[in-house]
């Protein structure tokens, strides 16, 4: 079985997003990035089916700048086999990321696609659905647990209240949740071999989808301050609060 | 402008997140139909019949509808969108799974988890985890939108919207339901609860945990959540994970014990209405965000507070 799994650069989940002061978006300059942590999880996910004999390739492919092979390669430290770097300083969103990535499934034929349930940039949670449905292939969204079943898969997913378990027929779709996996850290000697692994470099253009953007942002702008609070004396003082506040 | 709001529903009752949508849907248009599909849904129709400011109820009613599943009600919607502007989902992990389908087959982008509506193509929505808040605006004919409940008030009762059948789309489908494991809790599920306590490292092992926030949410009626660091050490399950790699909570109160309040974890629940911090240190970051903080020694604290209750 061929896996695909996408991966995207994001800014490092403990860094603290800063507004730019004209309001035009989040300031990315000198901020550390990393690969998004539900990639990480996918990466992880394909890797295991490698190595638990289910898997027998697993390509890897990102859609930004020249700075998303750094990307790629966490990946390919992690054990997937190859790379794909469609490369844009554009910003791509969601229902284009889907178009390019229905084209490198059309060249690639994987037999299933193993994406983040959602980038923790723009929080969207779409690209894999939109996938799934622009190649009319059924979806497993949120797994908390993978397991092949002859020609089809199931997927225990996380759903709002507890898990649903559904049978996909392959190739499918997969979105993944936090409690799927642990992701490994690549040991140095694998952070060597995937220095000699190989990323072929790709364009939008190349592939003939028009990435342009159909939303505008008119404005990105701080959130709501907290007011500051007050200190409570003790345990009484903080109930006496709560009852005035209407909270208990 | 006619828009199409998904109820969300068990095919026994209708979710209150159907009448928060329709809410944010009237801001965009005035022409509110509400669809119930499903199996058996009858009275799920009916009660979305009763919200106030709906149109009309398209009540589609099939095998294939039972749970919703994303193949199915693309099939089902895709062609209905031709008589509408927009449609409306909950942000729900059942309007997440179904929206972007439909999104991709009209060709369009999604607006996800949408807390403002300015006007019919400009919307307000949080990213980063809420760490920044972008106002867009959709170049694109028809509109695909999912809500967050907790930034709309519900639509009154007391409508009566007529209800007209549909047909269910006839499958076979490459999805198959298989089971379902619903937890079994008297305890309010985490992203719909009103209260929520929440523990973090500082109570140092998973039966400490049990032991100390498990009474005060009970008392309180109130879901139980984490901080990361609490869930990394194994002091509870990943699910009750509060922060921006899990859930993102806005409940009414939000009693944070023994959680030094990491830019992660506040990014998941800042916009709680009112929040307590307990915590030892009086230097810790979560005490810049509550509403109340108690400098003290949570083992003592929090059963001293859980008595007091």
């Amino acid at each position: 079985m061929k896996v695909l799994v996408p991966v995207k650069r994001v800014i490092d989940y403990n860094v603290k997003v800063r507004v730019k002061p004209d309001q035009t978006g989040v300031d990315l300059a000198n901020v550390k990035m990393s690969m998004n942590p539900f990639d990480e999880i996918s990466v992880e996910e394909a890797v295991r089916l490698k190595e638990a004999g289910v898997a027998t390739e697993i390509v890897v492919v990102s859609i930004g700048p020249q700075q998303a092979q750094e990307t790629i390669r966490t990946a390919l430290a992690m054990g997937a086999d190859r790379g794909i770097l469609i490369k844009t300083d554009a910003t791509v969103e969601p229902l284009a990321v889907a178009k390019l990535l229905a084209k490198v499934v059309g060249e690639e034929s994987p037999d299933l696609v193993i994406l983040g349930k959602q980038a923790i940039d723009d929080d969207s949670n779409q690209t894999g659905q939109m996938l799934a449905a622009l190649l009319d292939w059924p979806q497993g969204t949120f797994a908390y647990k993978l397991e092949k079943d002859g020609g089809a898969l199931k997927v225990v997913r996380e759903v709002d209240g507890g898990l649903q378990t559904v049978k996909l027929t392959l190739p499918a779709i997969v979105t993944v949740d936090l409690r799927l996996n642990e992701p490994r850290y690549a040991s140095l000697p694998n952070i060597m071999k995937a220095k000699k692994k190989e990323i072929a470099e790709k364009s939008p253009e190349a592939y003939g989808v028009d990435i342009s953007p159909r939303l505008t942002v008119v404005k990105v702008t701080e959130p709501a301050t907290r007011s500051a609070g007050v200190k409570v004396e003790d345990v009484a003082a903080l109930v006496a609060k709560l009852k005035t506040a209407g909270a208990v | 402008m006619a828009v199409l709001v998904i109820a969300e529903h068990d095919n026994a009752n209708l979710s209150d997140a159907t009448a928060k949508v329709v809410t944010a849907a009237s801001k965009f248009g005035s022409d509110v139909d509400v669809l119930v599909a499903g199996e058996g849904a009858g009275a799920v129709a009916a009660a979305a019949g009763q919200i106030a400011g709906v149109r009309k109820v398209v009540h589609a009613d099939g095998a294939s509808l039972k749970k919703q599943s994303a193949e199915a009600m693309e099939a089902l919607v895709v062609p209905m969108m031709a008589g509408y502007d927009a449609v409306f989902i909950a942000a729900t992990t059942t309007g997440k799974n179904i929206a972007p389908r439909i999104a991709a087959k009209l060709d369009v982008m999604q607006l996800s988890e949408i807390v403002a509506v300015i006007d019919p193509s400009t919307f307000v929505r949080p990213i980063y985890a809420g760490n920044a808040i972008m106002t867009v605006k959709s170049s694109d004919a028809k509109k695909v939108i999912t809500v967050r409940g907790t930034a709309f008030p519900a639509a009154a009762g007391g409508g009566s919207a007529s209800v007209e059948s549909a047909a269910a789309p006839a499958g076979p489908f490459k999805s198959e339901f298989v089971s379902d494991e619903m937890v079994k809790s008297d305890r309010p599920e985490l992203t719909a609860a009103k209260r929520i306590v929440s523990g973090g490292r500082a109570l140092g092992s998973s039966d400490k945990f049990k032991e100390v926030i498990i009474p005060l949410a009970d008392k309180l009626g109130a879901a139980v959540g984490a901080s990361r660091a609490a869930v990394d050490a194994g002091y509870a399950p990943n699910d009750y994970q509060v922060g921006q790699t899990g859930k993102i909570v806005a409940p009414e109160l939000y009693v944070a014990v023994g959680i030094s309040g990491a830019i992660q974890h506040l990014a998941g629940m800042k916009d709680s209405k009112i929040i307590v911090a307990i915590n030892k240190d009086e230097e810790a970051p979560i005490f810049q965000v509550a509403d109340y903080g108690l400098v003290a020694d949570l083992f003592v604290a929090v059963p001293e507070l859980t008595k007091a209750l």
